[in-house]
């Protein structure tokens, strides 16, 4: 059987494409302007590595914030949607199957799910419709620091010190950051408090769900090594940033739309 | 006075209202809470009052949604220790 | 350097017409707020002079810069008030102030002052945050909201649309009219989100006035569910920086179905809580006295 899941992100739009439990196609793009122009481009590239057309598949689900963009609409026409937190949970036991809690930080949300062996959400929380509790934050964060994103959390690591930061809103703590540039604070030292800020706001959502070993890390943020570091030391533990984290919510998709 | 301390943002609403007519200024919540929250002080907002209340204090107003999260998990919810503890019932929580 | 369009003007005046000598109780409010500074001289309990400028990086030279430029030309020295009351964001920066008082108090009692012991709800909204007060006959506060973790609803957050827009933060109220037919308000409440949402606005050929249309009634409703958390009741006044742009103020009277008293000829609304500050001062003085 093959079937596929899309996975409709606020910057990022993820496409798996598989064959009896396993990916045979799987393509990464820009959201862009046009979220479903672009959906479309980004899905025949999946379609062209996996080898198969579009009648070849039985079922697509579509997940993410855009999902609607492709339900029953336009050549991809999806079968069916399901929410990210369910396709995060099922996509991540998928990759790592002692996984028992799933972070999943992208540009615009956070969520913190605790899920059984197959899979199956037992409980979640989530931070959304806030910058301040997603990556937009530390994004904008860089910016104010004028530092590029993929240096940012590298930077972060070259510190040690904790120094306060007051603003809880991405808007004020911008100003915050700058005041801090012209006070001759050491970058570095704000780009630690930054992701401590972040990684403490993960933190206190995920006590809302509990947290069960082994924990691991999905979504665009993951792939932030001071973003990682922060959490590790927010928690205490463990916690294993998944290799497939950007395509985990889209194979989820993928998997369930097997099941149904 | 009903003094509702915390915030709204775009992902909800999280206030602690103290009801400084209802409150004795007895300080069980400030024992009770894990995150510290509360202080017994004179009433910053009433100049003229003499009687202390309690007040959610400082920086953690603008923190309510993680700083209460440890007592807030979502399945099986017990009681929250502050609205518990306090006799005159002059806390409550909008979330 | 790049033309900052949220910039506005700094003023002080001298309102007072009688000689100050002869009053019994000169006291000072001086109200650091994170954007604009202000100070009310008061005689008696009654407006001598005032200053409004904007706050600098560092609150207790911001606090004695606005003191200075309100007392300059009144002929009154600072060792001649007999009391100081701080307010604001900053207030507990300020040195030489007497006492520190929230702003909430003191813009409940400024309030009352300003517009008369008819006044039950006030709505300040400030640069960087946005309060709901409701108070009694004598100005003193029966409920309160302060919303200064979030930028929406804020001046900051308008801040943000003029800079994107590049059009001049007092022209923002009177340009949001200019639309044919109101727009749907902008849907997320975080301003950075509700910047993404405009700039795809502008994207799909949405005139600057429209955008700001959309902003203006977002903010609106936004202060309404804050204010219908404290429960409106008339008289309703508004205070603050933003109280100046119309295209809130007008969409939150519309929404809310009641009008604000209109703005005190006498008074910049945006004194308010300097002035509740200084009339405070007075109250503690008699105390002292008594």
């Amino acid at each position: 059987m093959i079937t596929a899941g899309i996975d409709l992100g606020s910057k990022t739009i993820k496409v798996v494409v598989m064959k009896d439990g396993k990916i045979i196609g799987k393509a990464i793009g820009l959201s862009g302007f046009d979220q479903r122009e672009a959906a479309e481009g980004i899905f025949d590239q999946a379609l062209k590595m996996a080898k198969v057309s579009r009648a070849d598949i039985q079922s697509i689900m579509a997940t993410g914030t855009g999902r609607k963009e492709v339900l029953a609409k336009g050549p991809i026409s999806a079968t069916g949607e399901v929410t990210e937190v369910t396709a995060d949970a099922k996509g991540a036991v998928y990759f790592h199957p002692k996984a028992r809690t799933v972070i999943d930080v992208g540009a615009e949300e956070g969520r913190g799910i605790k899920c059984d062996a197959t899979g199956r959400v037992v409980d979640f929380a989530t931070n959304e419709k806030c910058a301040a509790g997603a990556g937009t934050f530390t994004e904008a964060m860089a910016r104010a620091l004028e530092v590029k994103l993929e240096e940012f959390g590298k930077l972060s690591q070259q510190s040690t010190k904790t120094i306060p930061m007051n603003a809880q809103c991405t808007v004020f703590a911008e100003s915050e950051v700058v005041t801090l540039v012209h006070a001759n604070t050491p970058k570095a030292d704000i780009a630690r408090s930054v992701h401590d800020a972040i990684a403490n706001r993960i933190t206190s959502m995920l006590r809302r769900v509990g947290i069960e070993e082994e924990v691991v890390l999905i979504g665009g943020v993951a792939k932030n090594p001071g973003f990682v570091d922060a959490l590790k030391r927010n928690l205490n533990m463990n916690i294993t940033p998944l290799e497939e984290m950007d395509i985990a919510g889209a194979t989820g998709a993928a998997i369930i739309a097997g099941e149904k | 006075m009903k003094a509702n301390y915390g915030y709204k943002d775009g992902s909800g609403d999280f206030y602690i209202t103290i009801d400084t007519d209802l409150c004795n200024g007895c300080g069980e919540c400030v024992t009770v809470c894990p995150a510290k929250l509360f202080a017994v002080q004179p009433d910053e907002n009433d100049p003229l009052r003499d009687v202390p209340t309690a007040v959610v204090a400082g920086e953690n107003r603008n923190k309510l949604k993680y700083a209460c999260a440890a007592c807030k998990p979502i399945s099986n919810r017990p009681p929250l220790p502050c609205m518990k503890a306090c006799k005159p019932g002059a806390i409550q929580h909008s979330w | 350097m790049a033309k900052e369009y949220w910039r506005w003007p700094e003023y002080r005046m001298t309102v007072g017409e009688k000689d100050w000598k002869s009053g019994k109780i000169i006291t000072a409010g001086i109200d650091v707020g994170s954007v604009s500074s202000k100070t009310a001289i008061m005689v008696d309990g009654e407006l001598y002079a005032f200053s409004l400028m904007r706050t600098g990086s560092n609150s207790p030279d911001s606090a004695q810069k606005t003191l200075n430029w309100a007392l300059e030309t009144t002929g009154i020295a600072q060792k001649d008030l007999h009391y100081i009351v701080g307010t604001g964001y900053g207030r507990i920066n300020i040195p030489f102030a007497n006492k520190a008082i929230t702003e909430i108090a003191c813009h409940a009692r400024g309030a009352n002052y300003v517009w008369g012991n008819t006044v039950r709800t006030v709505l300040d909204m400030g640069g960087q945050d946005c309060k709901a007060i409701k108070c009694d006959e004598k100005g003193k506060v029966t409920a309160f909201l302060m919303n200064d973790k979030c930028a929406a609803g804020t001046g900051r957050g308008m801040e943000v649309f003029s800079d994107l827009l590049a059009v001049p933060i007092e022209e923002v109220g009177e340009l949001s009219f200019k639309v044919e037919t109101e727009p749907q308000p902008v849907s997320s409440t975080c301003v950075v989100f509700a910047k993404s949402e405009a700039l795809g606005l502008l994207r799909q050929g949405w005139p600057k006035e429209k955008v700001l249309a959309a902003y203006c009634s977002a903010m609106a409703h936004r202060v309404v569910t804050l204010l219908e958390k404290v429960g409106v009741e008339k008289d309703f006044v508004v205070t603050g920086g933003i109280s100046k742009n119309v295209g809130v103020l007008k969409r939150v009277e519309k929404e809310l179905k009641t009008t604000a008293l209109p703005r005190n000829a006498k008074y910049d609304p945006q004194l308010a809580g300097a002035m509740g500050a200084a009339l405070f001062a007075k109250a503690l003085v008699e105390k002292e006295r008594k």
